[in-house]
């Protein structure tokens, strides 16, 4: 089978920001971050005090008692994020279909509130047993798992885990599985939930955490802040999307992947070039019709310098016409999910002409000498625009999409 | 006091690079001794377990040579103690 044009057809998304669509871009447009004091644990004993995080979700909400006793909050906000995408699709599920249907989740670290919760009871409160339904609980798969089950899909199923690159892989591999005419519909995306107290602790032992807000590229930058959410894509062959009527936000056009090979938290600039190369060759498109990057930009000083050098190193003379903006300083860095995160940030910016902004900024950095959106978000109509994430251990994903 | 405290520093990062303890001398920095983030990550993690006291991440980062470690560790040794004495 000939490569299929491939497009978005469904959005779904819960987030600091927002708990769907419209408020998140709402925010992402006003440039308005969602980062404040943690308040869903006890942070007194962490050096770092402001997180991303979901607020006013009730899950009762969403889930029935028994239901939720099977979720963690991970897998919740799986849940929440697909049954969105799904809805808004209009998509109809035959049971051919179902079959045809796959399911690719990114998640770094799964259920970890639950595994905070339920190691604290044998190593903490020397308790003889721990909860039943600890380990569905905790596989980073949950979130796959369950979205399948609720939708009576029986498709190729996975999730990938890539620490910060996690969903931008699982939603390339669905895009080529769509592309490839492996699946007939895909929904990708990923989910994480980092705010449980052992997890926060393991963060500040990085000393990466930013004690303020995160400035990606500003000169002023202490760090990364965590933030939590997940979110989905519906991938679907343009042909069949038309077909049917369906709106489709934008297509994606390419994934590219690399690895550094070098140092397990320091990144190269090497490694995130060649995933930018290798996602505009797998696109077919050129380096010229890349109007904006949702850069990986995690407000860490190593990070945004050696980004800022990758995209040059890529783009070349192109790199200073192109507009660049980590969404990153609203809705924090969500691990597994912010490439899932992010793809919707930049799908919507394809789709409505109009860029985020780089929150939070103040002071320009030489290092970073890119045009960074500071602060205002700028309406300009686009024609492709890619998506980056570099995981610690040197994993790179980088996922391409272009307005329909 | 120096000496005991500079020699321990000294020891917790030979130990913690794995490097022999007659290698690393007060006017060593952390990058002559192949010290990379990472190792300066376990290093502060040594010690602040071994000194029993907490490094806050901006005095961390000012950190180049193994004599300001030693005084930045004294620094954090002599305030806990003295906010121990005081209680």
């Amino acid at each position: 089978m000939a490569p299929r044009r491939v497009g978005i057809t469904g959005l779904g998304v819960i987030s600091a920001l927002g708990h769907d669509i419209a408020s998140f871009w709402n925010a992402l447009v006003a440039g308005r971050p969602a980062i404040a004091p943690i308040t869903s644990i006890d942070v007194s004993n962490v050096r770092f005090q402001n997180g991303a995080e979901v607020r006013d979700y009730d899950p009762g909400r969403h889930f029935e008692p028994a239901q939720a006793d099977l979720l963690d909050r991970f897998a919740q906000f799986a849940l929440v994020a697909a049954r969105q995408a799904v809805r808004g699709s209009g998509l109809v599920f035959t049971p051919e279909l179902r079959q045809r249907t796959a399911i690719v989740t990114g998640s770094s670290v799964g259920g970890q509130s639950t595994q905070d919760a339920q190691f604290l009871e044998v190593y903490g409160r020397h308790s003889p047993r721990v909860h039943p339904l600890t380990i569905p609980r905790i596989m980073p798969n949950a979130g796959a798992s369950h979205i399948s089950m609720e939708l009576g899909i029986c498709g190729p199923a996975l999730t990938v885990s890539t620490a910060c690159a996690s969903s931008n892989h699982a939603i390339g591999q669905a895009f080529w599985m769509v592309r490839d005419g492996a699946v007939e519909l895909a929904i990708a995306g990923g989910s994480e939930t980092p705010f449980s107290f052992g997890f926060l602790k393991a963060w500040e032992a990085m000393r990466v955490v930013a004690p303020d807000t995160c400035r990606p590229f500003s000169r002023d930058r202490r760090g990364l802040i965590l933030g939590e959410g997940a979110a989905m894509l519906v991938l679907e062959p343009l042909e069949r999307a038309r077909a049917r009527g369906a709106a489709v936000y934008a297509e994606i056009v390419g994934f590219g992947m690399s690895s550094d090979g070098g140092h397990i938290t320091t990144p190269s600039t090497d490694g995130p070039a060649r995933a930018m190369l290798a996602a505009l060759g797998d696109g077919n498109i050129s380096a010229e019709a890349v109007g904006y990057i949702n850069a990986h930009g995690t407000g860490t000083a190593n990070n945004d310098s050696t980004e800022t050098r990758a995209i040059r190193q890529a783009f070349g003379a192109h790199a200073g016409k192109l507009a660049v903006s980590s969404t990153k300083s609203m809705h924090g860095h969500a691990l597994g999910a912010a490439g899932a995160l992010e793809a919707v940030a930049t799908v919507l910016a394809l789709r409505h002409a109009t860029l985020p902004p780089t929150a939070n900024f103040t002071t320009p950095d030489p290092q970073c000498d890119l045009d960074v959106i500071p602060n205002q978000s700028r309406a300009t109509e686009i024609g492709c625009a890619l998506s980056n994430a570099f995981a610690f251990g040197g994993l790179n994903a980088v996922l391409a999409f272009r307005r329909v | 006091m120096s000496d005991e405290l500079a020699e321990k520093v000294q020891s917790v990062i030979a130990a913690s690079k794995r490097i022999p303890r007659e290698r690393v001398s007060l006017d060593n920095t952390l990058e002559d001794l192949g010290l990379d983030s990472l190792d300066q990550l376990n290093l502060l993690f040594a010690l602040e377990s071994d000194f029993n006291i907490s490094i806050p991440d901006e005095e961390a980062k000012s950190i180049r040579t193994v004599r300001e470690m030693v005084e930045g560790v004294r620094k954090l040794v002599t305030g806990a103690s003295g906010a121990t004495s005081a209680a």
